[in-house]
């Protein structure tokens, strides 16, 4: 498939507040990229004329109730028939930070049941608590699994930045080390938060912005289409939307963000 | 029938509740003793139902599906019949 034939939709809702940067670094890559309000897929019926489905960031619904929760229960009431059939047919599906919290409160992610009826894990409020504005490091640790970062070394680290108040990626307490292992083991740990260097934070502040368990930053399900993290590639996209972009001598045109939606359109380009 | 449910969601044990312990620093530094803060968050819903064992068991549905995630919430129910 050619970038040009490819057709992405940046789902909305009230409160989303990062669409029109989604929307753009996709058509940057030179697919047809568009910003579609829940309700109007609803109306129309056509999830399935998409290739790619991406929940943007931003407060859905003020983030009442628990970020996140009532996008996703919207989306199961009103297009769950659609969403199943969307996800069965393994098309990717991206969440960028709220996204995240939708995808892992739809019980999409991290997926050991598929589409569980209850989420498996919890996106918290920040420790220490407020929202958090920052540049942060993010190693990736995927061995391959995950799509979207298939043109990402395992081991590389990169410089994207993360914007939130429920970051803090959770397991329930007694399963925590059971499940852990079943991310490495199934190879669904995709980011977690590192220094420069690519020292791991291991919980210390403001390494890991959020004090995520295990520094987990990102995670995909078994198949790999479906990825969530909670900071933001399509913020990091462009050289000059770098902290120090001023102070360097040499810039490539792009920054770290790009590469997340380079795997994309490779995986695309070899399935079709 | 009417009745009001009152749904109480709170962190289950173990989990950092972040907000309570910033309320507890600054309730400590506005001279108190307090030795810990747990925040819950209680929603009070009218709801139409045959008995109170029916709306009991709504009010667990609405629960389990919306406003706790088993991840990390406990959540207690208590059913009052309105006039």
């Amino acid at each position: 498939m050619k970038p040009e034939e490819i057709r992405v939709c940046v789902m909305r809702v009230g409160g989303t507040n990062c669409d029109a940067e989604t929307e753009r670094a996709f058509r940057e890559l030179g697919v047809q990229a568009e910003t579609r309000h829940l309700n109007e897929l609803v109306k129309r019926k056509n999830l399935m004329d998409y290739h790619v489905l991406v929940f943007p960031g931003g407060f859905s619904y003020g983030d009442y109730v628990r970020a996140g929760v009532i996008f996703a229960r919207r989306l199961y009431a009103k297009l769950g028939k659609e969403l199943r059939a969307f996800v069965e047919d393994n098309r990717p599906i991206l969440g960028i930070c709220n996204g995240f919290q939708v995808l892992v409160e739809e019980g999409l992610l991290p997926g050991f049941e598929p589409m569980s009826a209850y989420p498996e894990a919890s996106l918290a409020a920040n420790i220490p608590q407020g929202y958090n504005c920052r540049w942060v490091y993010l190693k990736h640790e995927s061995k391959g699994n995950c799509i979207f970062t298939s043109r990402i070394p395992q081991g590389k680290v990169l410089r994207i930045p993360v914007a939130h108040s429920e970051g803090r990626f959770l397991f329930p307490k007694e399963q925590e080390q059971q499940l852990l292992e079943r991310l490495y083991e199934e190879d669904l740990l995709v980011f977690r938060y590192c220094d420069e260097h690519g020292n791991y934070a291991e919980g210390r502040y403001p390494t890991n912005p959020n004090g995520s368990f295990h520094d987990i930053a990102g995670i995909c399900n078994s198949q790999g289409t479906i990825f969530g993290l909670m900071p933001h590639p399509e913020r990091a996209l462009y050289w000059w939307q770098q902290p120090d972009w001023t102070r360097q001598t040499q810039m490539p045109q792009y920054a770290d963000g790009k590469l997340v939606f380079d795997g994309l359109l490779d995986y695309l380009a070899k399935k079709h | 029938m009417k009745y009001r449910a009152k749904i109480e969601v709170s962190l289950k044990p173990g989990h950092t509740d972040p907000e309570g312990n910033t309320t507890q620093r600054l309730l400590k530094e506005l001279g108190y003793s307090v030795d810990a803060v747990n925040v819950s968050k209680t929603y009070n819903i009218q709801i139409e139902a045959t008995t109170a064992k029916d709306a009991k068991a709504k009010a667990e549905e609405m629960a389990k599906r919306l406003l706790a995630n088993p991840t990390k919430d406990n959540y207690t129910i208590t059913i009052e019949e309105q006039k």
